[in-house]
């Protein structure tokens, strides 16, 4: 299959990069040898050189434009469409917000330039600190870490140390609810603390207090925290939180607050106000930075006063001069989480962001999520079981249980069809305690045309599920290509080309 | 209001859908004790052509590496990027997509990532490689964690030439964690091997080497690798600058298990240190202990048996395996792996190698005109990459006056990591500085020496 037929036939797959080429093309050219040169034996003993150039492509530019060109077509984004991924945030990425971190001033600065060559980034470190503390109701905040996960340990390796400070260091539990981020039990054990999981109430769909208090009751001087996300993943606010932040500190716990699903509290409530002692923030989720098909994002981690000091350093801070400067962190830090500053092109992006909506905007933001997603609740509920009724915040669970239990359809199923309507898909079988679950997330930045075509597909593809369900199983149907063997690729792993490997059409 | 499309009337309209009069209903399950009954106390918003202003200025308060001469490397390289690749990786399908969960809207995302994979293992001369990790830092941490196995106790011996920053976030991790870190002295810029041999135990889980080391100089990895292999460890070799790639001998012939390090400097923007690029390449013994996302390649289920390609051996990962899984990593940092690999796809095989050359043959013209100022010595005799440590007569407070003055960004002093070389300096000097700037920082040395 040709080139050309592959771009205008989006049902053929696109050959690899190493497929095309030919020996001695190339792309960039490099830069002038401008200095003497004396030969690489006098520099480098011949055993430490390479014997064998690395294979890459041998390739054009015009071929490689048009190689990730067609990539890029291949790949579905907010820009493209309705993304209801659960508990991913995939608002609206103001193209704003890519100008400015592209901006020489931010994008071209080198880490270890002196302080006085970088004020202005350094400011923009000093004050976006400063909105995410008001924003979460901190006392101070450190925009190192890389991601939420990256986030999650970090506040536990704080919490660690705030315990080994007190004496309590044998602290070695981890309360997590049922409903909890994967992420969470994971960033746990890599802290070396157990995780304990906490059933969810089936009916409030928060934490059940009675599971609680009965941990709490055997193990009270063991638990070192409890980490949480509230709203939870059901998309439910936790309206005894106070209760349980001060059952939890009542047994010497701290509390953690998984900031994955800040989209629904900007401006109403801040997690330093529930309780919490640590939060992270999810700047690629509330701050609109986008996600880059995976990454980057940027997990802050906030603390109230008496972790201030156990904060990774360096922190930003500013003299009575007005200038900006690192200041390093004290004794008893728990040291850096990863080299340099953080992920600043992440951060420019949601300081823009905040300097945008500002406090009203905010809030709006906020309100407007929660509407969206009670609204898209609301007009699903003729067609599918929604796992909790009770009001929601900015996302819910819908499920597939009527559908798979009518005809065999599976919240997989409606998954794919859906791709089918040029939509992307909910986060599905996610929080693992909802059967067929279909996890809706339609944040703020949506019309309410594109919720109402939402709706109506998703009607009527509970319509095909009842009539014609295996339109429904086999879909989709218009997609660039159609489900894949997850098996084959689990069972007999290809992880990269080789020579010889070809693309089959 | 911004980039909230519905109006109050839209709003007014679905409310009263859900039989409601006012936003307010909407957020009776928030305790009134909680509530926060003020405005957010954050400066008031701003329009896009105002707020474009600010962000100007405060962006011109930086000095760029656009309009000043710098030879700071230290962990982050000044590569040339070629027009192309911003062009492609920001093309809005790549930078406003997720995760690619639902692979058959996915493909170009998921195909561009096993490019990466392939390029990353060609480069490395390895097996295999991950998707991405957080930066070069963390991608280490991953390695040693791989290496210790899931209780995560054990012994890790690591060069004191691995950059200070990454064996500061190693002692981090190591604390909580609960592992042990030794580290080995170097001597005369390179890992001190008898010291090294009396580190390594049969029971060492991991040996972790940086090639080029942080000084710039080259390691006598033929030497390391049979030390690191005397017992169990895993050999971790870490590359920062892979420009070095092109020409110095890969982790794979070299006899590493694992190689990490930071590929942001290709095809990215410095960005003042991130996002970063971390990266992991393995031998395919490792293929089931890798952290994070792994795209591999199938066909589909239907008739049509199309090549295809979608996430794979998932039960590694936290959303599946939950607390054990191998990692507790969910995004990392898939955009600039999409840069890294337009990047390389642009070099091909010829450009890497030139690239590799250009670094080293403008480093060693600038260190020969450096130490042939009276006094300005080579802090260390061996082979080195694309920097190198001098030790200056004149105290380092004064050479950054001087350079100052002049309007260049100097090399990175080492006294604050390294007390016991307090004059000395440690310069980077890649293929995107000229002669013309190299004599000019000679020239700032040889008045600050006068």
């Amino acid at each position: 299959m040709s080139e050309k037929q592959a771009s205008e036939n989006p049902g053929v797959s696109e050959k690899l990069i190493f497929e095309k080429g030919a020996p001695g093309r190339r792309a960039a050219t490099m830069t002038a040898m401008d200095v003497p040169t004396e030969s690489l034996e006098c520099m480098i003993p011949a055993e430490l050189l390479r014997k064998e150039a690395a294979p890459l492509p041998e390739v054009s530019e015009m071929e490689i434009v048009r190689h990730y060109t067609h990539l890029s077509q291949r790949n579905f984004g907010v820009d493209t469409g309705f993304y209801p991924l659960g508990s991913c945030t995939m608002k609206y990425n103001p193209k704003i917000n890519e100008d400015m971190a592209v901006l020489p001033g931010f994008a071209h600065i080198h880490p270890l330039q002196p302080e006085n060559t970088v004020q202005g980034a350094i400011q923009l470190y000093y004050e976006l600190e400063q909105y995410l503390a008001e924003i979460s109701g901190m006392a101070r905040v450190t925009l190192q870490p890389s991601a939420g996960a990256h986030g999650e340990l970090t506040g536990l390796m704080l919490i660690k140390a705030h315990h080994e400070s007190k004496g309590q260091g044998h602290r070695n539990l981890v309360l997590i609810p049922d409903n909890a981020h994967g992420t969470n039990p994971a960033s746990a054990t890599l802290a070396n603390y157990k995780a304990v999981e906490v059933k969810s109430d089936p009916t409030t769909g928060g934490i059940d207090h009675d599971h609680l208090k009965s941990l709490l009751d055997a193990h009270g001087s063991e638990v070192a925290a409890i980490m949480m996300t509230n709203p939870n993943t059901l998309g439910l606010f936790d309206s005894s939180i106070v209760e349980i932040a001060q059952m939890v500190h009542n047994v010497g716990g701290q509390l953690y607050y998984d900031g994955a699903n800040a989209n629904a509290v900007l401006g109403i409530t801040r997690p330093g106000d529930m309780g919490f002692d640590v939060v992270h923030l999810n700047l690629h989720k509330t701050c609109s930075t986008p996600h880059g098909g995976g990454g980057p994002g940027a997990g802050p981690i906030g603390v109230k006063e008496h972790l201030v000091k156990f904060l990774p350093g360096p922190l930003p801070a500013r003299n009575e001069a007005g200038e900006y400067y690192w200041q390093d962190s004290g004794p008893e830090s728990i040291g850096k989480v990863r080299a340099n500053m953080g992920n600043f092109g992440v951060l420019v992006r949601a300081y823009t962001y905040i300097r945008t909506y500002g406090p009203d905007g905010l809030l709006h933001v906020s309100q407007s999520a929660i509407l969206n997603a009670n609204y898209l609740k609301h007009e699903l509920a003729s067609d599918y079981e929604i796992a909790y009724p009770q009001t929601c915040q900015h996302e819910f669970i819908a499920t597939a249980e009527k559908q798979k239990e009518e005809s065999g359809v599976t919240a997989t199923d409606i998954a794919k069809r859906l791709l089918d309507f040029g939509m992307y898909a909910p986060t599905v079988y996610f929080p693992l305690i909802v059967h067929e679950a279909m996890m809706i997330e339609p944040t703020e930045t949506e019309t309410r045309e594109t919720l109402d075509y939402f709706v109506s597909t998703m009607r009527q593809i509970a319509e095909e599920a009842r009539t014609n369900p295996e339109l429904v199983k086999t879909a989709p149907h218009t997609t660039p290509i159609g489900r894949l063997d997850q098996a084959l690729a689990a069972r007999k792993p290809n992880l990269r080309w080789l020579p010889g490997q070809e693309t089959t059409h | 209001m911004t980039y909230i499309p519905n109006t109050p009337e839209d709003q007014r309209l679905m409310l009263e859908t859900l039989g409601l009069s006012a936003m307010e209903s909407l957020l009776t399950p928030v305790p009134e004790a909680v509530r926060l009954r003020r405005p957010l106390d954050l400066p008031a918003a701003l329009a896009e052509p105002d707020l474009k202003r600010l962000m100007g200025k405060m962006a011109a308060r930086n000095q760029t590496l656009d309009t000043t001469i710098s030879f700071l490397g230290a962990g982050s390289y000044d590569h040339a990027v070629p027009s192309v690749v911003p062009h492609l990786q920001r093309r809005s399908e790549f930078v406003t997509s997720y995760t690619p969960y639902q692979p058959e809207v996915s493909q170009g995302m998921l195909q561009a990532i096993y490019e990466f994979q392939t390029m990353v293992s060609q480069i490395t001369g390895l097996d295999i490689a991950n998707a991405s990790l957080y930066d070069g830092a963390t991608a280490l941490i991953e390695a040693v964690l791989l290496a210790l196995g899931p209780g995560g106790r054990g012994e890790v011996v690591i060069s004191q030439g691995v950059d200070p920053q990454y064996r500061r976030v190693l002692h981090t991790y190591a604390h909580a964690r609960g592992f042990t870190v030794i580290e080995v002295p170097t001597t005369n810029g390179v890992t001190d091997l008898e010291q090294l041999n009396e580190a390594v135990k049969a029971t060492t889980a991991a040996v972790v080497i940086q090639q080029p080391n942080f000084f710039g100089c080259v390691e006598d990895v033929h030497a390391i690798e049979p030390i690191a292999h005397k017992g169990k460890a895993v050999f971790v070799s870490t590359i920062t600058e892979p420009a070095s790639l092109g020409l110095l001998a890969s982790p794979g012939e070299y006899g590493a298990d694992l190689a990490v390090g930071e590929l942001m400097s290709f095809g990215n923007t410095m960005s003042y240190g991130g996002p970063a690029l971390g990266f992991m390449a393995a031998r395919n013994k490792y293929m089931r202990l890798l952290p994070g996302r792994l795209v591999g390649q199938t066909i589909e289920e239907g008739e049509a048996k199309r090549t295809g390609y979608v996430l794979t051996l998932q039960t590694r990962e936290q959303h599946i395996r939950r607390e054990r899984a191998t990692s507790n990593i969910c995004t990392n940092q898939s955009l600039l792996a999409v840069g890294a690999t337009i990047y390389m796809a642009a070099l091909g095989k010829q450009g890497l190698r030139e690239l590799g050359e250009l670094c080293l043959q403008k480093a060693h013209y600038a260190q020969r005109q450096i130490t042939a100022i009276p006094g300005f010595k080579a802090a260390f005799s061996g082979p080195f990459y694309d920097e190198f440590v001098i030790e200056s007569p004149a105290r380092i407070g004064k050479l950054q006056q001087k350079f100052e003055q002049a309007g260049i960004i100097g090399g990175y002093p080492l006294a604050q990591e390294y007390p016991d070389m307090p004059n000395a300096m440690l310069f980077c000097v890649t293929e995107t500085r000229t002669k013309e700037d190299i004599d000019s920082l000679v020239e700032v040395l040889k008045e600050a020496q006068a």
